[in-house]
C-alpha cells in the first residue's frame, strides 16, 4: 500500500493538521511502511468472525437522573486560551 | 537503610512503629530527587510545596491509623489528572493545563493518605516505548543513562528504580507499564481492563488504556491495587466487581498452579540472554511446585498490526478534542479552520501526528472495512487464543520484552522497529487480561531483564500470588542501580 502525496494531504486535512513539505514526505513514506506491515492481517480469513470493540461484556450503563453539582463556570473557563465574560472566544466564523 | 530506599509496605510498617517520622521520610525523598534528577529526569513537575502542605494536613487530621497509605510519598504519571496540579501529558499542547478535577485513582489515594511527590514524564500522550517522544525532554534509564527507561511510563519506572519515590502510578495501553518496569528492573502491573477506573486518565485508546502500579515489590503492587481498584460510576467501562484484598493470598505459593509457556514468544529476535533468564525463571517456578507446560497463542504474530490500527484509530478520535478552544495551547489563524490546523501542527509532536494520521486513514471512507473492522475481527481471534489457553493453564509466562533497554536514539528514526519492541505486551491489552512484569535477572552488561505473567480476566489474585512466590525465592527485585 503506497500512500501518495495527495493521500497525505487529504488525511492531514481530515485530521486538521497543517504539515510542512518535509513532514508530508516523511509521513508518506512511514505510513506506507506501516500499512505494508499491517497488510499481513489479510492473510487471516475473518469472514465468520465477529468484531470486538470492547473486551468486557458491558452494555449501556444507566444511572438515576439525579441533580448533582458540576464545575462552576469560572472553573470551566480557567484553562481556556481565550475567554470573555461567560464564553470561550474563537476566531470569527460568520462574515 | 536510607529511607528513600523503602518500598510502600515497609514504609507503612516503619511509620506505624514510629521508626521514622513522616517529615523525615518526605525530606529524604526530596533530597534524593535533588541528587539524582539531573541525571534521570523522571519528573515533569515536582510538587514540593504542595507536598509539605499536604504533610501538615495529614499530621493534624488524626486519620493516620485508618489510612492504608498514610503519609506515603508516591509519584503519578503526568497523564493522570490531579486537581490544581499541572497535568501535561508531556505535550506542548497541554503544557499549562491545570485540571479542575481529580482522577478517581488519585482521589482514592488521597482518601488513603498518600502524598503526591510529582508528575512523571511520558511519551507524549503515552504514545511511545522509550519516553523519547516526550514533548519536553527524554528520561534516562537509572541503570545506564545512555539507555532509555522504556515507555510510555518511563518517568514512573525510572523514578521507582532510582528510589525517587516509594512507588508510582503508570498507564498501559500496549505495554506502557510492563515494558518500562522490565527495562528499569522494577515491578509493573497492568490490571484487567475495567478493574481500575479510567476517570481522569487522559484518553489515548479507550478500549485498551488501564492504570496500574509500578513498585519495588509484588506486595506493594497488591497494596496499591487494593486502593485504586473497584467500580466507579464515573467510568462507564468500569466493571461492577467487588473490591478485594489482593495482599491476603500472596503467601500461598504456586504449588499445583498450571503455568503455560507460549511457544510463539520464544522465536527469532528474542535476545539470547533474555531467553535464558526467562527459561531459568520458569525452571524456578517449577521447582517451587508449579506444573509447567507448553501452550499456543497462534495469532501472536498479528497482534502488533492489530494494535496499531485500533490504538491509532481510537487516538485520532480522542485527540480531536485538542482544538485550541476549551483548554490547552492555541496558535493564531486567519479563521477557525486555520486556527485548528496551526494549533495542532505546533502543539503535537511528530509521533502523535503520525498516529493521528494513521488512525484517520484507517477510519476514513473506503478504508474502514479493510483496516478498522478487520483489526477488530483479529482482536476477537487474539482474545480467543487466550480463552483457549486458559482452559488448560492458570497463568501464562513470557519475556516482557525481546531485548533489554536499548540506547537513546537507536529506534527514533524507524517507527515500525519501535512498535515491534512492544510485541510481547500488546496481546494482553487486546485481550483485556491482566499482566505483570517482574525482574528475573540481568544481562552481562548489567541491564535488568523482566518476566511477564499473564492471568485470566479479573484473576489478579493468582497473578500476584505467583509473582510474589517467584520474587521471594529469587530476590532480583532488591537490586538497585548505582547513581
Amino acid at each position: 500500500m503506497r500512500i501518495s502525496r495527495g493521500d497525505v494531504e487529504h488525511i492531514a486535512r481530515l485530521a486538521r493538521l497543517r504539515l510542512t513539505e518535509g513532514e508530508k514526505e516523511t509521513y508518506g513514506l512511514q505510513l506506507s511502511d506501516i500499512l505494508e506491515y499491517v497488510e499481513k492481517l489479510k492473510e487471516l480469513d475473518t469472514s465468520e468472525v465477529d468484531p470486538t470493540s470492547h473486551v468486557i461484556p458491558l452494555s449501556n450503563v444507566f444511572r438515576e437522573d439525579l441533580l448533582q453539582g458540576s464545575l462552576s463556570r469560572e472553573e470551566a473557563l480557567r484553562n481556556a486560551p481565550q475567554a470573555a465574560d461567560a464564553f470561550y472566544r474563537v476566531p470569527k466564523i460568520i462574515e | 537503610m536510607e529511607p528513600f530506599r523503602l518500598g510502600v509496605s515497609d514504609a507503612v510498617d516503619l511509620l506505624r512503629r514510629g521508626g521514622i517520622s513522616a517529615a523525615e521520610l518526605l525530606e529524604a525523598l526530596f533530597r534524593r530527587i535533588d541528587a539524582v534528577e539531573p541525571v534521570v529526569r523522571a519528573f515533569v513537575t515536582v510538587t514540593r510545596d504542595e507536598a509539605s502542605a499536604r504533610l501538615g494536613e495529614l499530621e493534624s487530621s488524626g486519620e493516620g491509623p485508618h489510612q492504608a497509605l498514610h503519609a506515603i510519598p508516591l509519584a503519578v504519571k503526568d497523564n493522570i489528572c490531579t486537581a490544581g496540579v499541572k497535568t501535561t501529558c508531556s505535550s506542548r499542547i497541554l503544557r499549562n493545563f491545570v485540571p479542575p478535577y481529580e482522577s478517581t485513582v488519585t482521589a482514592r489515594l488521597l482518601r488513603e493518605g498518600y502524598i503526591l511527590l510529582g508528575k512523571t514524564n511520558l511519551d507524549e500522550f503515552a504514545m511511545g516505548s522509550s519516553t523519547e517522544n516526550s514533548g519536553f525532554f527524554p528520561t534516562r534509564n537509572p541503570w545506564d543513562p545512555e539507555r532509555v527507561p522504556g515507555g510510555s511510563s518511563g518517568g514512573s519506572a525510572a523514578a521507582v528504580a532510582a528510589d525517587e519515590c516509594l512507588a508510582a502510578l503508570g498507564s498501559d495501553t500496549g505495554g506502557s507499564i510492563r515494558q518500562p518496569a522490565s527495562f528499569c528492573g522494577v515491578v509493573g502491573l497492568k490490571p484487567t481492563y475495567g478493574r481500575v477506573s479510567r476517570y481522569g486518565l487522559v484518553a489515548f485508546a479507550s478500549s485498551l488504556d488501564q492504570i496500574g502500579p509500578i513498585t519495588k515489590s509484588v506486595r506493594d503492587a497488591a497494596l496499591l491495587l487494593n486502593v485504586i481498584s473497584g467500580h466507579d460510576p464515573l467510568d462507564s467501562t468500569s466493571a461492577p466487581v467487588d473490591r478485594q484484598d489482593f495482599t491476603r493470598s500472596l503467601d500461598r505459593g504456586v504449588k499445583g498452579l498450571r503455568i503455560g509457556v507460549p511457544k510463539e514468544y520464544f522465536v527469532e529476535g528474542l535476545d539470547r540472554e533474555v531467553e535464558q533468564a526467562v527459561r531459568d525463571a520458569i525452571g524456578e517456578l517449577e521447582r517451587l511446585g508449579a506444573e509447567v507446560s507448553e501452550v499456543s497463542l497462534p495469532h501472536t504474530g498479528y497482534a502488533v498490526a492489530t494494535y496499531y490500527i485500533l490504538a491509532t484509530s481510537e487516538a485520532s478520535s480522542n485527540l480531536a478534542r485538542y482544538d485550541g478552544v476549551k483548554y490547552g495551547f492555541r496558535a493564531e489563524g486567519a479563521d477557525l479552520i486555520e486556527m485548528y490546523m496551526e494549533t495542532r501542527a505546533e502543539g503535537f509532536g511528530p509521533e502523535v501526528k503520525r498516529r493521528i494520521m494513521l488512525g484517520t486513514y484507517a477510519l476514513s471512507a473506503g478504508y474502514y472495512e479493510a483496516y478498522y473492522r478487520k483489526a477488530q475481527q483479529v482482536r476477537t481471534l487474539i482474545k480467543e487464543d487466550f480463552e483457549r489457553a486458559f482452559e488448560r493453564v492458570d497463568l501464562i509466562v513470557t519475556p516482557t520484552t525481546p531485548t533489554p533497554a536499548f540506547r537513546l536514539g537507536e529506534k527514533v528514526s524507524d517507527p515500525l522497529q519501535m512498535y515491534l519492541s512492544d510485541i510481547f505486551t500488546i496481546s494482553v491489552n487486546l485481550a483485556g487480561v491482566p499482566g505483570i512484569s517482574i525482574p528475573c535477572g540481568f544481562s552481562t552488561e548489567g541491564l535488568p531483564i523482566g518476566m511477564q505473567l499473564i492471568g485470566r480476566h479479573f484473576d489478579e489474585e493468582t497473578l500476584l500470588r505467583a509473582a510474589h512466590a517467584y520474587e521471594a525465592a529469587t530476590g532480583w527485585h532488591g537490586r538497585r542501580p548505582v547513581l
